[in-house]
């Protein structure tokens, strides 16, 4: 029976108005969005969708302000066991699995242009359809030309690993390591530490995405490369666009646990929100440097 | 077990539901969240099963009667997107809502918050898919596996809506598989080992595995759609370096252990079943677990068994097939130690295990047309035929559903605290088995003469086994109504259910009260003797 003595209350909460207002929230930003697309691509001029989206960010946004704040709330009032804080654990790693499973289809999409698709557009192995249709065409990685260059017209020139993309490498890295003396300070209980270290990481996530905004510049302006250059600029942009969205993500979790921080929350037993930034922090380093490797060097 | 009925804790949490519409919407419980998804899904079940009797009201004489062959297209579409996305999937959760709680020792699911949020953007998921029928350009027209680029270049605008409709599933999906992952990792009461836990609550922690692995990818195809659709990128256009074949291996890749998601749960089921009505423990236990994880591993590496007709190389043909009929060895196990468990037991034939014996007997033969399939040269006769159609019919109507309907039975009177009408019941199962068959079976042979799928009118030679086949679509469909009057029934009112119910139960939710109290195992249990079935 000591089991069942030591047995803390898991803190079921009685109900929530949460959850419904995000389901409204997901479903207007969504609904919006596909409005906005599709009057986009048929160029009817209508502002219907993006004025849905907007509001569905705003519901949504709010009710995650809303939904964090009442998790942060419940656990200083000290209704959360060990066993319920186990739960946010789990369920932090899971979902981070869930994320690298989502950048798993996009690497195997081009895993497996770059292994097939390539040398069956040229010929290889007798594939007829697409030697009938460009007999002439023959192709190599990274895609400088495409079957139908009318219809997605190649890149002059593509971005070169040894340049920003290895400035970023370094600038990512780095921040992995800054966040992990950040975590030290707070485990040290030294709270200026947290805050300075915590600082710096977010400051190279933010150069960071400096850098990568510049690149997207200087790829549509000067290099021909963009979405619609081909599956080269096609793969490029998705990859690192999706990234990129991860790690502006990451920073602003970041910025909260900054914002947290000097609000005195955090102690080194319960930290987990932090921690949990870390963990989100160093998944979108790992899949950065799955990037450079097969985006950007032996992608060139 | 008393300290698991006195609620004498101080906590003013634990009071009984709210009263009106806002306890469905507002709450954190996970039999009212259970009982909401399972309300969905039949609802959903309903909707899929109207458009189904369209098809076949269509096919019923060759020549085009019912609806032009553009509506018809929407038809198959719709109906496979809603029943897969909408019947079968939410049906399973919403049992994993109701019963991993209470077979674990577990006071809620381990994230009750998220659990709500899981559940509510279903209808706005679903509402906005339905409303596609009302776009310009009408609803999904390109087949349940809308592959590029007939989903892509030549789709109607409604696609944009449909990819963020799936985007929607796949969020409830994941969010919904981490809280029953969590759940049975996390709250299990203590003393209860993985090994000692319930099949169903195995056979879910396995499909949500799966879940978590394979929505994710799903999100990533369509987004590569939307993107191809609307940004002018290549993945599925050749004329740009991409390919089309691209969209069926990411697709397959999600696809295919999609289709164990929607069996997982039913074996877990069936297990739970025919002990208790064979009054013997489950033969081969660890077996059962170690053949659910096998399957599990085996449906990542057998994906383009589904595409052996699209000209992949005669290396990836080969692997396929062999690596595909792996499978059947796992799943042989299973079917041999549900038929072991019965051997010499001291049956009786009650409605859940008329279902279960005929999920068993049925859900082999669906097996069976699919090792037919993955023979390689062989499935270049089947391909796209009625064959097709008949298989995984076969494995998801008196598969999958009959094993929702095993369950529903099987535990009504544990949620009601009725029992539900047993005769209705028996009538409810021979009228189903009766209209599966005459449904389905019927489709392999049209499907072997040569009669391909998704399409409206048919040569003559096909007459009189689509009518058949039509015939019993109906009677299976309006049977089902009948289900809902037992259900019905029995939430009402009817003979008063003890609390083990059934005889040969075991496990832990047979050790509480019928109907289950609003909230149970706020402390954990103690006595693990009664946890496994």
């Amino acid at each position: 029976m000591s089991t069942q003595d030591a047995y803390e209350e898991y803190y079921v909460p009685h109900n929530s108005k949460l959850p419904i207002f995000a389901s409204l929230g997901i479903f207007l930003t969504l609904y919006g969005m596909g409005n906005m697309f599709n009057e986009m691509s048929a160029g009817v001029d209508s502002s219907f969708g993006e004025i849905v989206f907007l509001l569905g960010g705003l519901v949504m946004g709010t009710t995650l302000f809303f939904w964090f704040a009442q998790v942060i709330k419940e656990n200083h009032e000290k209704l959360y066991s060990n066993q319920l804080n186990r739960s946010f654990v789990w369920g932090m790693s899971w979902f981070i699995f869930s994320e690298v499973m989502f950048f798993a289809a996009f690497f195997g999409a081009l895993f497996y242009v770059r292994m097939f698709v390539v040398g069956w557009l040229g010929g290889e192995g007798e594939r007829g359809p697409s030697d009938m249709l460009w007999p002439e065409y023959t192709p190599e990685w990274p895609l400088m030309n495409t079957p139908d260059p009318e219809r997605f017209p190649g890149p002059q020139a593509i971005i070169s690993p040894w340049g920003l993309p290895l400035v970023n490498t370094i600038l990512l890295v780095t921040s992995s390591v800054t966040i992990t003396i950040a975590h030290h300070g707070l485990n040290d209980g030294n709270r200026k530490k947290l805050i300075n270290w915590l600082v710096a990481t977010i400051a190279l996530g933010v150069v960071f995405l400096f850098v990568q905004a510049y690149e997207y510049y200087h790829a549509y302006n000067d290099l021909g490369l963009t979405l619609g250059s081909g599956i080269f600029g096609t793969t490029f942009f998705m990859l690192t666009g999706f990234h990129g969205a991860h790690v502006t993500l990451g920073t602003f979790m970041l910025i909260i646990m900054l914002f947290r921080a000097i609000k005195g929350h955090f102690s080194k037993e319960d930290c987990f929100g932090f921690e949990a930034a870390a963990w989100y922090w160093h998944f979108v380093d790992v899949v950065w440097l799955g990037l450079f490797v097969f985006v950007y060097v032996l992608g060139s | 077990m008393s300290a698991v009925i006195e609620e004498h804790h101080h906590d003013d949490h634990h009071h009984g539901p709210d009263k009106g519409i806002m306890r469905w919407v507002l709450t954190t419980n996970h039999k009212d969240i259970g009982t909401l998804y399972l309300w969905f899904s039949f609802l959903m079940f309903l909707t899929g099963g109207v458009m189904a009797l369209g098809i076949r009201a269509e096919l019923f004489q060759p020549g085009l009667q019912i609806v032009a062959p553009e509506v018809f297209n929407q038809l198959t579409t719709m109906h496979g997107l809603i029943m897969v996305f909408g019947a079968v999937m939410p049906a399973f959760v919403g049992l994993a809502n109701w019963l991993v709680p209470m077979m674990i020792g577990a006071p809620d699911m381990a994230l009750p918050r998220m659990n709500n949020y899981s559940f509510w953007i279903l209808p706005f998921a679903f509402g906005l898919l339905l409303s596609t029928f009302f776009m310009d350009g009408g609803a999904p027209n390109y087949g349940w596996t809308f592959y590029a680029p007939l989903s892509t270049d030549y789709a109607p605008p409604s696609v944009t809506f449909f990819i963020f409709a799936v985007h929607m599933m796949g969020v409830s999906s994941i969010m919904g598989s981490i809280n029953v992952i969590v759940t049975i990792l996390n709250m299990r009461a203590p003393g209860m080992t993985l090994m000692q836990m319930p099949l169903f609550v195995w056979t879910w922690l396995i499909t949500a595995y799966l879940l978590i692995a394979v929505m994710p990818v799903l999100a990533g195809v369509v987004t590569m759609m939307l993107m191809d659709i609307h940004f002018a990128t290549s993945f599925f256009n050749a004329a740009g370096g991409g390919d089309p074949v691209l969209f069926q291996h990411v697709f397959w890749f999600f696809g295919h252990p999609e289709v164990y998601i929607m069996i997982l749960p039913a074996f877990g089921i069936v297990s739970a079943i025919i002990p208790t009505f064979a009054r013997k423990r489950l033969f081969g236990y660890d077996s059962m677990v170690y053949a659910t994880a096998s399957i599990a591993f085996l449906s990542f590496i057998v994906w383009a068994h589904h595409m052996f007709t699209v000209g992949i190389p005669i290396a990836g043909e080969l692997y396929f097939m062999y690596a595909t009929m792996l499978i059947a060895v796992p799943t042989g196990v299973k079917v041999f130690n549900w038929v072991a468990t019965m051997w010499q037991g001291a049956m009786t034939f009650e409605t859940p295990m008329l279902f279960a014996i005929a999920f068993v007997i049925l859900f082999t033969i669906g097996g069976f047309s699919g090792l037919m399939l993955a023979i390689t040269p062989v499935d270049f006769q089947y391909h796209d035929t009625y064959f097709v159609v008949a298989h995984f019919h076969y494995v998801l109507v008196p598969g999958s559903v009959f094993s929702i309907m095993a369950a529903v039975y099987y535990w009504l009177p544990k949620w009601t605290g009725n029992m539900y009408d047993e005769t209705l019941g028996k009538t409810h199962f021979w009228l189903s088995f009766i209209g599966v068959n005459v449904t389905f079976f019927p489709q392999h042979f049209i499907g072997l003469a040569g009669m391909p799928r998704r399409i409206p009118d048919y040569a003559l030679q096909f007459a009189d086994w689509n009518m058949v086949s039509s015939c019993g679509a109906f009677l299976f469909g309006f049977s089902q109504l009948l289900f809902m009057f037992i259900v019905i029934k029995c939430i009402r009112g009817g003979k008063k259910a003890t609390d083990q119910v059934w005889e040969g139960a075991h496990g832990l939710e047979w050790t509480i009260p019928s109907p289950a109290p609003y909230h149970t195992f706020s402390t954990p249990p103690t006595d693990m003797k009664e946890a496994h079935g």
